[in-house]
C-alpha cells in the first residue's frame, strides 16, 4: 500500500527536472497524490481540502534541495506541516489539589477501560497514588473487567452498588478523598455522540466530579466520522486531550489528524498494544510519517539532508587542505559538531584522543558567543578574514555584545587553525593537542 | 421489501407477526434515521443536475465521507454516469449498491448443530452481537449454545454469560487462560451431546497484524473442523461501522486466515455509514449478512442491500413497507 503510493509519486514527478524552484504545476501534481494518500489514510475529506490548500501556499516558490526531486521536496514540506500540526498543544496531564480526576470518554469499543488501567499504571510508575472508578454500568461485566485489571496491576478499584453512573462517580470521588488518592480515573460507558440521554449523563458525571482532565479515547482505525464524533463530544462535554488506541494495528490513523485539526486538542497518549504497560507518549513525527504512508520517500529525504551536510563537509575539507579556513567554515563546523551532541562526547570518540579529552573543558555558552561574533561579520568578512581591521573589529564587538579583546582572540584562533589545517593538508600531523582545539572555543 | 429474519434464517414458511415487524421497523428507522439525517441533508443539498460536474464531485465527496473510499466512490459515480437518465438519485444509487452485494444473504443453519464462529478486531461488538443473534435464534424456535472462546480479555467470559442468560441460550465457559481451541472443542462437544441446534463460538478481539494471534485463530478453526467436518458453517467477521479504510485490510487478512463467510456491520445507530463494506464487496466478494443498530438484545437486523444503499445517500429504508 505504502510502496505503491511512493512509486506513484516517483512516476508522476520523477520526470521533472531535478533542481530549481517549486512551481504551480509541480505542486499541483504532487498535491493530487498527497490528497489521495491522506484520504486513503482516513483523514477527513474537509480537513484534507484545507490542509492541501495551506501546504500549496507554503510550497509555492520554495527552493528545492539539491538531490531531491521537486515531488520529494513537496513531500518534505507536507511532512513538516503534518508534524507541526500534530505536535501542537500540551501533551501533559493537568494536576491540581488531590484527588485530580481524569474522565475517560468515547464511543463504544474505543478502548476506554483498557486505557484507564494503563493510565493508572503509568501514573503509579511516575510516583502518583491512583485509583480507578468503574462507572460503566451499561455493559455486562464492565465493572468486573476493570476490577480484574486493577487486581493485575494492584491499583484500587472503587466499585459501588449504586445503580446510577453519576452517583457511582461521586461516591468514588468521596472515597478517593478519604483514602488520600492523588489521581482518580473514571471509566465511563461507551456512548454515541448522537445519544442525547447518554451525552447528558456524561455531562452530569463531569459536573459531579469536576475533572481536571477529560480524555477522548479514539480508535486509530476510525474513518471519516471521527470529525463529527469529536466535534460533538467537544461541544457537549469539552475534552482536553485524546488517547489514540490500537496503534499496533496497521491503520494509517488519519482520524488523529482530523480530530486535531478540527478541535485543536492535543493527542496526549498512544496505546500500542493490549498489555497494560503499552501506553506511550505521543510522537507527532512518527504519526505524520504513518499517516502520509510514504515511508520510502521520507527516508530518501532524510538521506538527502544528510548528503547535503556531507557535501558541505567535503567542500570545507578541500578548502582547509588548500590552506583556507574561513569563518564560514568555522561556523559550519561548530554547527555540525553541535548537532552531533556535546562536543566532549564526540571528540572523546576519536581513537587516541579519549584520554586527552579529559583535560578539555568545553563551554557551550562560550561557543554560543563565538557563533554570535561570527554572525556579526559580513559575508565578505567571513570569507576574507584578513580584511577585518580595527574599526571592523569594533563594529563586530558591538554587534555581538562582546569585548574587542574577545574578537581579537577569535581572529588569532582562526589563524592558528588555518595553519594547522595547512599542515594537515601537506601530510604533516602536528600534535592535535587539546589546548589547540580548546583555544578555539575558549576565551 | 426489506429482507426479514425468516428469509435470512431459511424459515420462509413462518411469517413474522405484523406487530413485532412494525416494532422492529420503527427501531430500524429510528436507528438509521440518525445516520439518514446527516447524509440526507448533504444529498438533498445536491440539486442533482447530471450535466453539472460540480454535482458529481459533491456526490463523490458524500460517498467518501461515508467511508466508501476514493476508489469505490469513483467507481460508483462512473457507473451512475453511464446511465442515460436519473430521476431519483437515491434509488439509482441504491440499485447500484444492491447490485454490488449480489443475492440476499442467508445464514447456513441447515446442520445439527450449525456452528457459527465469530471473529474480528478489538472492540467491534462480537460478544454483544452473539447475544443478539442467540436471542433471535432462540426466538425462532432453535436451541442455542454459546462458547466463551475469548480466554484472554478480563471478564470476557462473564460478559458473554450475561448475554447467554438474556438470550435464553446455553453456555460453555473455560478456565481463564485456557487454550481457545480447547474451549471451541468443548463447546461443540457440548452442543452435540446436549442436542442443540446452533453453537456460536466467541473469540478474542485481535488485530489482523498480530501474526501469532491470527495463527491462534487458524488453529481454532482447524480444531472446529476436525471435530465436526463442515464446521464452522458460518464464520462471521464483525466490523464496526465507524471503521475507515483499514476495514478492507481487516477483511482481507481475516478472510485469508479463516475463510470468512459474511460480515456483521455494527454500530449503525451512530452517524457512520459503514461504507467500507462496499469495497469489501467489490474486492473480496464478501457479503454483509447482519447489521447491528443498538446495544439491546433486539438491535440486530438482516442486511438489506437496497436499504443500505438508500441510507448511504439519505433515503428512507424500506419505503414500501407500511409506515407505523
Amino acid at each position: 500500500m505504502f510502496d505503491a503510493l511512493a512509486d506513484k509519486l516517483q512516476g508522476v514527478l520523477g520526470g521533472l527536472r531535478k533542481s530549481g524552484r517549486l512551481d504551480e504545476e509541480t505542486i499541483g501534481k504532487a498535491m493530487r497524490e498527497i490528497r489521495l494518500a491522506l484520504l486513503e489514510a482516513d483523514v477527513n475529506f474537509k480537513v484534507v481540502k484545507e490542509f492541501v490548500e495551506s501546504v500549496r501556499e507554503r510550497a509555492l516558490g520554495q527552493d528545492v534541495l539539491t538531490s531531491l526531486t521537486p515531488g520529494q521536496q513537496v513531500v518534505k514540506i507536507v511532512h513538516e506541516e503534518l508534524a507541526a500540526l500534530m505536535g501542537q498543544g500540551d501533551s501533559r496531564l493537568a494536576f491540581g489539589r488531590p484527588p485530580t480526576v481524569i474522565l475517560m470518554v468515547g464511543l463504544q469499543g474505543s478502548g476506554k477501560t483498557t486505557a484507564s488501567a494503563k493510565l493508572a499504571l503509568r501514573l503509579r510508575k511516575e510516583g502518583k497514588n491512583p485509583a480507578l472508578v468503574p462507572a460503566d454500568l451499561a455493559r455486562p461485566a464492565a465493572i468486573e473487567q476493570l476490577e480484574q485489571l486493577g487486581k493485575q496491576i494492584q491499583i484500587p478499584v472503587y466499585r459501588s452498588e449504586l445503580r446510577d453512573p453519576v452517583a457511582v462517580a461521586r461516591a468514588g470521588l468521596e472515597r478517593a478523598r478519604a483514602e488520600g488518592i492523588d489521581v482518580l480515573i473514571v471509566d465511563t460507558a461507551g456512548r454515541l455522540h448522537v445519544d442525547e440521554a447518554l451525552m447528558a449523563e456524561l455531562v452530569a458525571i463531569r459536573d459531579a466530579t469536576k475533572p481536571m482532565n477529560i480524555l477522548l479515547v479514539l480508535d486509530a482505525m476510525t474513518g471519516q466520522e471521527a470529525v463529527t464524533v469529536a466535534e460533538a463530544f467537544q461541544q457537549q462535554v469539552a475534552f482536553d486531550g485524546i488517547i489514540l488506541t490500537k496503534l499496533d494495528g496497521d491503520a494509517r490513523g488519519g482520524a488523529a489528524l482530523s480530530v486535531k485539526a478540527v478541535t485543536g486538542k492535543p493527542i496526549k497518549f498512544a496505546s500500542v498494544g493490549e498489555k497494560l504497560d503499552q501506553l506511550e507518549v505521543f510522537h507527532p513525527e512518527r504519526m505524520s510519517s504513518r499517516i502520509l504512508g510514504m515511508g520510502d520517500v521520507l527516508s530518501l529525504i532524510e538521506k538527502a539532508e544528510e548528503a547535503i551536510e556531507a557535501d558541505e563537509a567535503v567542500e570545507m575539507e578541500k578548502r582547509m587542505r588548500s590552506g583556507e579556513f574561513t569563518f564560514d567554515d568555522f561556523l559550519r563546523s561548530y554547527r555540525m559538531l553541535r548537532r552531533m551532541g556535546p562536543l566532549k562526547g564526540v571528540l572523546g570518540m576519536i581513537p587516541g584522543l579519549g584520554k586527552q579529552m579529559e583535560g578539555l573543558d568545553v563551554d557551550e555558552k562560550q561557543m554560543a558567543r563565538v557563533e554570535a561574533i561570527i554572525l556579526s561579520m559580513t559575508p565578505k568578512e567571513r570569507r576574507t578574514p584578513h580584511l577585518i581591521n580595527g574599526s571592523r573589529r569594533l563594529r563586530i564587538a558591538r554587534g555581538s555584545g562582546v569585548s574587542v579583546q574577545e574578537v581579537n582572540k577569535l581572529l588569532t584562533a582562526r589563524k592558528e587553525m588555518q595553519k594547522m589545517m595547512k599542515h594537515l593538508g601537506k601530510g604533516k600531523m602536528p600534535a592535535l593537542s587539546p589546548q589547540a582545539l580548546g583555544r578555539a572555543g575558549r576565551r | 421489501m426489506t429482507l426479514g429474519w425468516p428469509e435470512l434464517l431459511g424459515d420462509a414458511a413462518a411469517p413474522e407477526p405484523e406487530e413485532s415487524r412494525r416494532g422492529l421497523f420503527r427501531r430500524l428507522r429510528g436507528g438509521l434515521s440518525r445516520s439518514r439525517t446527516a447524509l440526507a441533508e448533504r444529498i438533498a443539498a445536491i440539486r442533482f443536475d447530471p450535466d453539472d460536474d460540480e454535482t458529481w464531485q459533491e456526490l463523490e465527496e458524500a460517498l467518501i465521507l461515508g467511508d466508501v473510499g476514493v476508489q469505490a466512490a469513483g467507481e460508483l459515480v462512473q457507473r451512475l454516469g453511464r446511465r442515460r437518465s436519473i430521476d431519483d438519485l437515491g434509488a439509482a444509487l441504491a440499485e447500484e449498491v444492491a447490485g454490488l452485494f449480489g443475492p440476499p444473504p442467508r445464514l447456513d443453519l441447515a446442520h445439527k448443530p450449525a456452528v457459527i464462529l465469530v471473529v474480528g478486531v478489538n472492540g467491534t461488538g462480537k460478544t454483544t452481537t452473539i447475544g443478539k443473534l442467540a436471542s433471535r435464534l432462540t426466538a425462532s424456535g432453535r436451541s442455542v449454545l454459546v462458547g466463551a472462546g475469548d480466554t484472554f480479555r478480563a471478564a470476557a467470559e462473564e460478559q458473554l454469560e450475561v448475554w447467554a442468560k438474556r438470550a435464553g441460550a446455553d453456555f460453555v465457559g473455560s478456565n481463564k487462560g485456557q487454550d481457545p481451541a480447547a474451549v471451541a472443542f468443548d463447546a461443540i462437544e457440548a452442543g452435540i451431546a446436549r442436542g442443540h441446534d446452533v453453537v456460536i463460538i466467541d473469540t478474542a478481539g485481535r488485530l489482523h497484524t498480530q501474526t501469532n494471534l491470527m495463527e491462534e485463530l487458524i488453529k481454532v478453526r482447524r480444531v472446529i473442523e476436525r471435530r465436526l467436518p463442515g464446521a464452522p458453517h458460518e464464520t462471521l467477521l464483525v466490523l464496526d461501522a465507524t471503521t475507515g479504510q483499514n476495514g478492507l485490510q481487516q477483511a482481507k487478512i481475516f478472510s485469508q486466515a479463516v475463510q470468512v463467510t459474511g460480515v456483521v456491520l455494527t454500530k449503525l445507530d451512530g452517524t457512520a455509514k459503514g461504507g467500507i463494506v462496499i469495497p469489501i464487496a467489490y474486492e473480496l466478494g464478501l457479503p454483509v449478512k447482519l447489521i447491528g443498530v443498538g446495544e439491546t438484545l433486539d438491535d440486530l437486523r438482516p442486511f438489506d442491500a437496497a436499504d443500505f444503499g438508500r441510507a448511504l445517500v439519505g433515503g428512507d429504508p424500506g419505503e414500501d413497507t407500511a409506515a407505523d
